[in-house]
């Protein structure tokens, strides 16, 4: 199969479908300009991976909110405010040194939006999505995530209405940075289990 | 590629091979381009506005070679596009003088839900965490979550999910029946066989799956 079967290009004229339709649906009442607007705005700028950082670091300094995270991780995630579209039943699952976790949707895209905002292109892709549940050890290892063989490997299909997040081991040589400083050192791909330290 | 008769969509990709390398872009942009951030915002608005019933289903009904050579959001696209045409909000004839052709996604099925799925929900939860549990081997023509990997597989049942519509009833009969939803866990080897390379290590996969998927396994 060729590259450009892996990230497809759009085909020429999808963009001119795209004003055409939203032509249509303004010219015709059907959307308000400005809400459309905003939801791009909260998607671009607000609603991302930055907030299920704030969420990490506070499990690794305040061991009772980690109990409460587990535990529902939909309200402990609320407790700092987050919530909303995709995320009305966040789960949480827990690394440690023998388990390594790893989420995918392998029948569209789900992914816990008031967390960690859009998924990335790699993530919906084919590739991600047809391997991670048939070959995780060698996939993560192809992304850069080697694992010995006694962790155990658990892969999280979101094929229902759960979201999941990873909530990785807090790095080493981390304890003298404070809740914003660890917030700092988390990233996306830790948060989604394609990354571990 | 996709006919009337395909069971099983192109989007049902767990375990499929021949799809290369993932590849990942550095410090990779939320919308590539203006037309995603379009895209993404009106199917948002219209959500929002009660539109767009049946808007995973849509995408599943896209004809497949066009759904595996197009992007996340041209899936969006094609979706938003056919359910404002099928909810006669618009007609295809106002959008392709505009742009020429304008690919729609296909008709929904005839029968869409399997007799075995259209029940109402049992009253009382059948399984708990721990209980072995069997995915039935059904092949619904229409909308499922139930990943075609896992039928006919055995698992365990590791939590309890609250109560969720059932995909296939919500979709196609307008019918919101609550049922109990279960994460269940599957070993690799169940799911592959005992010859998959990474045997000799331990990797399980959950899915999450409703309680009329189930049967119960000894």
């Amino acid at each position: 199969m060729s590259d450009d079967h892996h990230q497809p290009a759009p085909t020429s004229d999808v963009e001119r479908r795209v004003r055409a339709l939203e032509e249509i649906l303004l010219e015709r009442g059907l959307i308000d300009p400005t809400l459309v607007d905003s939801i791009v705005d909260a998607y671009a700028h607000d609603i991302g991976p930055m907030n299920g950082a704030k969420v990490v670091a506070r499990a690794w300094i305040d061991p009772e909110y980690r109990q409460r995270l587990l535990a529902d991780g939909t309200a402990a995630i609320a407790e700092l405010g987050f919530g909303g579209p995709e995320g009305d039943h966040l789960v949480v699952v827990e690394n440690s040194e023998s388990i390594h976790n790893v989420v995918v949707c392998t029948l569209c895209s789900c992914y816990p939006w008031p967390v960690l905002g859009l998924p990335p292109n790699w993530y919906k892709s084919a590739p991600y999505r047809s391997r991670m549940v048939r070959e995780p050890r060698s996939l993560l290892a192809e992304m850069g995530c080697q694992l010995d063989d006694d962790v155990e490997i658990r892969v999280w299909d979101s094929s229902a209405e759960a979201r999941y997040l990873v909530l990785p081991a807090r790095p080493p040589g981390s304890d003298d940075l404070d809740e914003d400083a660890l917030a700092g050192l988390v990233t996306r791909d830790s948060m989604i289990g394609v990354e571990r330290w | 590629m996709c006919s009337d008769d395909d069971v099983d969509g192109v989007h049902d990709l767990g375990g499929m091979a021949g799809f290369g390398p993932v590849l990942r872009e550095p410090a990779e942009p939320v919308f590539h381009h203006t037309w995603e951030a379009r895209v993404f915002g009106i199917a948002g608005s219209l959500l929002l506005a009660g539109h767009l019933h049946g808007f995973r289903h849509a995408i599943e009904r896209m004809d497949g070679g066009h759904y595996l050579s197009s992007s996340y959001y041209e899936h969006w696209l094609t979706a938003v596009a056919s359910l404002l045409v099928e909810e006669g909000l618009l007609e295809a004839d106002d959008l392709q003088p505009r742009t020429g052709d304008f690919p729609m996604a296909g008709p929904m099925a005839l029968n869409p839900v399997p007799a075995e799925l259209s029940g109402e929900a049992a009253p009382a939860a059948r399984f708990d965490v721990g209980s072995t549990v069997r995915v039935r081997n059904l092949h619904p023509l229409g909308h499922t979550r139930c990943p075609d990997y896992v039928r006919d597989r055995v698992g365990a049942v590791v939590r309890v999910d609250p109560l969720a519509p059932v995909p296939e009833l919500d979709t196609h009969a307008g019918r919101r029946v609550m049922e109990r939803v279960y994460s269940v866990r599957f070993d690799l080897s169940e799911l592959w066989g005992d010859e998959e390379v990474e045997r000799k290590s331990t990797s399980v996969v959950h899915v999450d799956l409703y309680e009329r998927y189930l049967e119960s396994a000894p």
